[in-house]
């Protein structure tokens, strides 16, 4: 059975995403629905740069194993790439934020539990 | 019933993904904008990676934003934990292992030393602004586990970062004198293809970068310490 490396990437981040996903949906600690959170971005992330993969292809980077004459045979796609890296840095100014959230509830409540945060349920 | 209702959407979220998967075709060739980054980025720049030239250069106004938000949220991190009294819970902590503390003596200098050679080599190979930067502040982040009383100079963080921001906006002001546009790296010679003082102004944005990206994540990390 041979499997495309693509399928195989675009597999393992749509998982790591559905983990993240269900760890969202049914932790009730604040600090594990932000590592679940976590989780899905670093999913999107695999399956953003699976996205780029081309056929036999190698990193967009030239040297003695990739000539710039075969650039656009042998190179894999290198927007998805450099799309991945802000992706990252956004989505760890997003964490970063939601970490000093979550320390300022535990500061006013004493506690991690969702279950503590009555005000903001309908 | 609250189970059922998280089982189903990610049930359903699984069964659009698998869809996903199941009809997706690896490509056999490149698209025409991979194209043109993959022939312009070397001849055009000189810069062997292509993705760093993308970043720094077609992308360079999204990465100057990218650093903004970096700023704002090291300014947010600051606003959201400024007002806590938890100045006097550090010598409440367990001492860091002596294991710890030797070890970062002898790791520390190298892990700096790998940032900064993660960081000039961005455009030989991978690697650049963000992910040496990142390194530098793993590192920060090591210093602070192993000398807990240790403390960061908040001031030359700040002047460090603001005048790599205005060195870095004037680059892609020269940029607009000299060549083509903000932030065109053509305006300095290309040299030599592959030798570390290569494709243009590509190299001084990256180091203003990793010194950028650097001093922002130590604050958020200091930030969070306290």
């Amino acid at each position: 059975m041979n499997l495309p490396v693509s399928h195989i990437l675009l597999a393992t981040g749509f998982a790591l995403s559905l983990i993240g996903l269900w760890g969202m949906l049914t932790q009730r600690n604040i600090l594990r629905i932000i590592i679940g959170f976590s989780l899905i971005d670093t999913g999107l992330h695999i399956v953003m740069v699976a996205t780029g993969y081309i056929t036999g292809g190698t990193a967009p980077i030239f040297d003695r194993a990739l000539k710039v004459s075969d650039a656009t045979i042998r190179a894999v796609d290198p927007v998805p790439a450099s799309l991945a890296v802000t992706a990252i840095v956004i989505g760890f100014s997003v964490t970063a934020i939601m970490l000093a959230f979550a320390i300022r509830l535990y500061d006013a409540k004493k506690t991690l539990s969702v279950d503590a945060l009555t005000e903001s349920k309908w | 019933m609250k189970q059922a209702f998280s089982i189903a959407a990610i049930v359903m979220f699984a069964v659009i993904f698998g869809g996903v998967v199941a009809g997706y075709e690896q490509r056999q060739v490149l698209s025409a904008l991979a194209q043109y980054y993959l022939v312009q980025v070397p001849t055009e720049l000189g810069a062997p990676n292509v993705v760093t030239g993308i970043l720094i250069a077609f992308r360079g106004f999204d990465t100057l934003g990218e650093v903004a938000v970096l700023f704002m949220v090291a300014a947010g991190v600051g606003i959201l934990l400024g007002g806590t009294s938890g100045s006097g819970r550090i010598d409440e902590r367990r001492k860091p292992s002596e294991l710890v503390e030797n070890g970062a003596e002898i790791v520390l200098p190298l892990i700096f030393l790998f940032g900064a050679y993660v960081i000039m080599h961005g455009h030989l190979s991978a690697g650049g602004g963000f992910q040496g930067g990142a390194i530098v502040a793993s590192g920060v982040m090591l210093l602070m586990l192993a000398y807990p009383k240790s403390r960061l100079h908040h001031g030359f963080l700040s002047i460090t970062e603001s005048l790599a921001g205005v060195l870095y906006v004037s680059i892609g002001i020269l940029g607009i004198v000299f060549a083509g546009g903000f932030l065109d790296s053509r305006f300095l010679p290309r040299g030599e293809f592959g030798t570390l003082i290569s494709a243009g102004a590509i190299p001084v944005v990256s180091a203003l970068l990793g010194i950028k990206v650097g001093a922002e994540l130590s604050v958020i990390i200091d930030r969070f310490r306290n």
